[in-house]
């Protein structure tokens, strides 16, 4: 503690790099688990279906399992998120200070989302036994409800950094009125939104089914095996495509909204017509180097026409422009990664249409398997190109990263901290869930009983007391 | 009444509950660290297991009400908080998410030595929580927080004595509301052992909250005197109410009857946060911000009072479910349904 006065002369510029850092971790390991919540309950909820109506054993024991699984994910995603609203004001009180009016709108309705959430998540993982099926089905479908409503409104937060609007300043930069409707649908909050919600589905689709495509792999071929894989892979294989559709809508909403960003993502360096897509390379210097240039495409997409004229960096200052490289490579990595996955999806969906079956060749399985990392990495991808897209801007156009950032504290000590502590939590948290997954695999092999609940010394004994 | 003063009052409200319904969640956490070892220790645990497991995420979203209000309705004075009170809340942020995955993965974990290690994560981090947000407390309510997004004294704005006070005073309520109503739990689950277990502790406790509390009026003559003059000339009434509900609790637990005991608890430790409350009005910063002074533009308050309206009518009923269906023990496993 002794360092901490002294060191408070640190001047922001120092500490912005550790800010984004902490902030890029923190919130890079949350969204990891947003598709999981907010897709997987829709997931659980058709196998839940399905066991109900058709009587069906297998899905019974899929859905109960997977909301213990989600029992665990959720409480990490609620701590995480709360880190991140902390550090919204521990990292960026200036942020918050001057257009907390404006920007906590949307923040304050997520709030009535989260609780929905849940309370009813709570009610749905611990209702397996004594409520009956159908009752217990629909205290599920709020989850799902809340699950959709929350991640609009977080993410009409973040669109409002990219799209500001709905608020009045007076000449000393002040938010002197508010539009709280125009805060939260600002120009960007559809197809942003919309955009997190076909990816959360299509991340919590893949992600599932590639457990069960590695456990088809390994020869677990019967028939919980191959339902656990098919449902959250419909799931993913529907959104995929429409994603594809809803990606492409965005990009020409960011053509037309935020040009200096779309310079970023195609690497244009001077305003032009015929505009190559480039993909890959590294810029530097106002050129794009080691990329393969496919002449007029990104015209081509981004107007329906090779005159399309795409804006370069040329139009604003050098002070202005975002870091290209990180985010022209990572546009790439999620529109390869998207479109891989948009092809999976088809030959399952042709497979499917034509003999009712999905795909038996080891190398779907083997895509499969790795569908659920690549749809994680297209997720990622895809904040960093709308996060260090809008670079240096924190509210584009008014507020500068570098000014938002806090001016106490040792940030390299609580960023060495973060780092510590988030990847312990990550190896946990996967270790723990392996270990769920052995578990369960034992008792299906040696036909144990399953062990239903791990209480922290035995529960029956408790009760055992009272008798 | 202005529409800012209306918000505050609903902030206000969001920081009792969060300290009732969210300190009791912390206190169980409290009473699993002071349980011993795994095998003395196995019982209490596990009641404290079952009765936080299905309520704890939901309470702890009064925490985010809180936030989202402060930051949207007061963004000035959310902005200075978190500029002063830095260490303090950094510390609370990281201490929640030890302590929620740290309960979380104890629950799915098989072998002793994992549960010791999540189990820990979890119950010091319930210590140290608490403690953290009732220093944060402390530093806003002695006027240790200055305006104007200009940070206070890092240090002392958290070490210092209302600071100290407000974190031994969280822990000690939150240990309390735990074992008052664990005791209730242990009874409706059938546990007589675990019953008079957690019943003298629910004592102990209650005494020495009790006294911290007393103690606590003196630290505040000497360190906050605006805080102290405004608890004794306003705030009486809410002293007197407390002071009458936690001997009523007390009286209540000698006697065993849980319920009675727990609504008076509840309602010793809902007065105490007022008076905290009532102490510092106008102000929400004490002696530099007052509440009206510190409102966003209008617009956004309403949105504001409309969302609290929204949520009570909305999140309300739905924790009422949930505890209703907590209590007549309808979430007790998650074995699956016959």
């Amino acid at each position: 503690m002794g360092a901490l006065p002294g060191l408070m002369t640190l001047g922001a510029s120092s500490q912005l790099p550790f800010a984004r850092t902490q902030m890029a971790i923190t919130l890079g390991v949350h969204i990891i688990l947003v598709p999981l919540g907010v897709a997987w309950p829709a997931i659980t909820l058709i196998a839940d279906y399905r066991a109900i109506r058709k009587g069906d054993a297998d899905s019974l024991r899929l859905a109960q399992r997977w909301s213990k699984v989600m029992a665990v994910t959720f409480a990490v995603g609620a701590v995480t998120g709360t880190v991140l609203s902390f550090e919204l004001g521990l990292l960026w009180p200036r942020l918050m200070d001057r257009f907390g009016a404006a920007f906590g709108i949307p923040f304050a309705i997520e709030g009535i989302f989260f609780f929905t959430e849940a309370i009813f998540i709570a009610i749905y993982i611990y209702g397996w036994k004594r409520l009956r099926p159908w009752p217990h089905f629909w205290t599920g479908v709020p989850i799902m409800i809340a699950g959709i409503g929350g991640a609009v409104s977080v993410v009409a937060a973040n669109s409002w950094m990219n799209q500001p609007g709905g608020f009045t300043l007076d000449k000393a930069g002040k938010v002197v009125d508010v539009d709280p409707l125009a805060v939260i649908f600002n120009r960007a909050t559809p197809y942003e939104s919309l955009h997190m919600i076909i990816a959360a589905y299509l991340v919590g689709g893949f992600l599932v089914a590639s457990v069960y495509a590695v456990g088809i792999l390994k020869g677990r071929t019967d028939r919980y095996h191959r339902i656990g894989f098919l449902i959250p892979f419909t799931v993913a294989a529907i959104a995929a495509p429409a994603q594809m559709v809803v990606g492409d809508w965005a990009a020409r909403s960011v053509y037309h909204d935020q040009p200096v960003k779309f310079a970023a993502i195609e690497a244009v360096p001077r305003t032009s017509t015929h505009v190559p897509e480039t993909l890959g390379g590294i810029y530097a210097d106002g050129k794009v180097t080691g990329g393969i240039e496919i002449p007029d495409v990104a015209s081509l997409l981004s107007g329906y026409s090779v005159n399309t004229r795409i804006k370069g960096f040329e139009t604003v200052p050098a002070r202005d422009r975002p870091p290209v490289t990180p985010v022209h490579l990572a546009w790439d990595v999620m529109v390869g990664l998207g479109t891989a996955l948009t092809a999976l999806s088809l030959w399952f969906a042709v497979v499917w249409w034509r003999r009712r079956r999905m795909p038996n060749t080891r190398w779907f399985l083997r895509a499969a398997a790795l569908s659920g990392a690549a749809a994680i990495a297209a997720l990622e991808s895809g904040w960093v190109v709308t996060e260090v897209g809008r670079q240096p801007w924190i509210v584009s156009g008014f507020l500068r990263t570098e000014d938002a950032v806090t001016t106490v504290g040792d940030l390299w000590i609580s960023l060495v901290v973060v780092l510590v502590l988030y990847a312990a939590l990550a190896a946990t948290a996967i270790l723990v869930l392996r270990s769920m997954a052995a578990r369960w695999r034992r008792a299906a092999t040696e036909g144990e009983l399953e062990e239903e609940s791990v209480p922290y010394g035995p529960r029956p004994e408790m009760h055992e007391v009272g008798r | 009444m202005t529409s800012a003063e209306v918000v505050a009052v609903a902030l206000f409200a969001g920081v009792t509950f969060y300290a009732i319904f969210g300190g009791a969640d912390f206190g169980g956490g409290f009473w699993d660290l002071v349980a011993g070892g795994a095998g003395r220790g196995a019982k209490p645990r596990a009641l404290i297991d079952a009765s936080i497991g299905p309520v704890w995420e939901a309470n702890h979203v009064w925490l985010i009400f809180c936030l989202v209000v402060l930051w949207t309705a007061f963004p000035g004075a959310f902005g200075s908080i978190m500029l002063t009170l830095f260490v303090p809340l950094l510390l609370a942020a990281l201490g929640i998410v030890l302590r929620g995955s740290g309960f979380a993965f104890r629950r799915v974990v098989l072998r002793l030595t994992n549960q010791r290690v999540f189990g820990a994560a979890f119950a010091v981090s319930s210590v140290v929580v608490p403690y953290c947000m009732g220093a944060v407390a402390g530093g806003i309510a002695s006027g240790r927080v200055p305006r104007g997004g200009t940070a206070g004294d890092l240090v002392d704005s958290w070490v210092n004595p209302t600071s100290i006070l407000g974190g031994v005073l969280a822990v000690a309520t939150c240990a309390y509301l735990a074992a008052v109503f664990l005791t209730n739990d242990a009874r409706r689950s059938g546990l007589p052992e675990l019953e008079g277990y957690f019943r003298r502790r629910a004592i102990g406790a209650a005494l020495a909250a009790g006294v911290v509390a007393l103690a606590g009026i003196v630290v505040l003559h000497d360190d906050t005197k605006r805080l102290y003059d405004g608890l004794v000339h306003r705030g009486w009434p809410l002293i007197g109410l407390s002071a009458l509900a936690g001997a009523g609790a007390l009286v209540m637990l000698v006697r065993e009857a849980y319920r009675p005991a727990r609504a008076l608890a509840v309602a010793a430790v809902a007065t105490v946060v007022w008076g905290w409350g009532v102490g510092q009005w106008p102000y929400l910063l004490p002696d530099s911000l007052k509440i009206n002074a510190a409102a966003a533009p209008s617009a956004t308050l309403t949105a504001v009072i409309i969302v609290t309206v929204v949520a009570v009518v909305v999140v309300v009923p739905a924790l009422a479910l949930l505890y209703v269906l907590d209590q007549r023990s309808l979430l007790e496993s998650e074995e699956p349904r016959p």
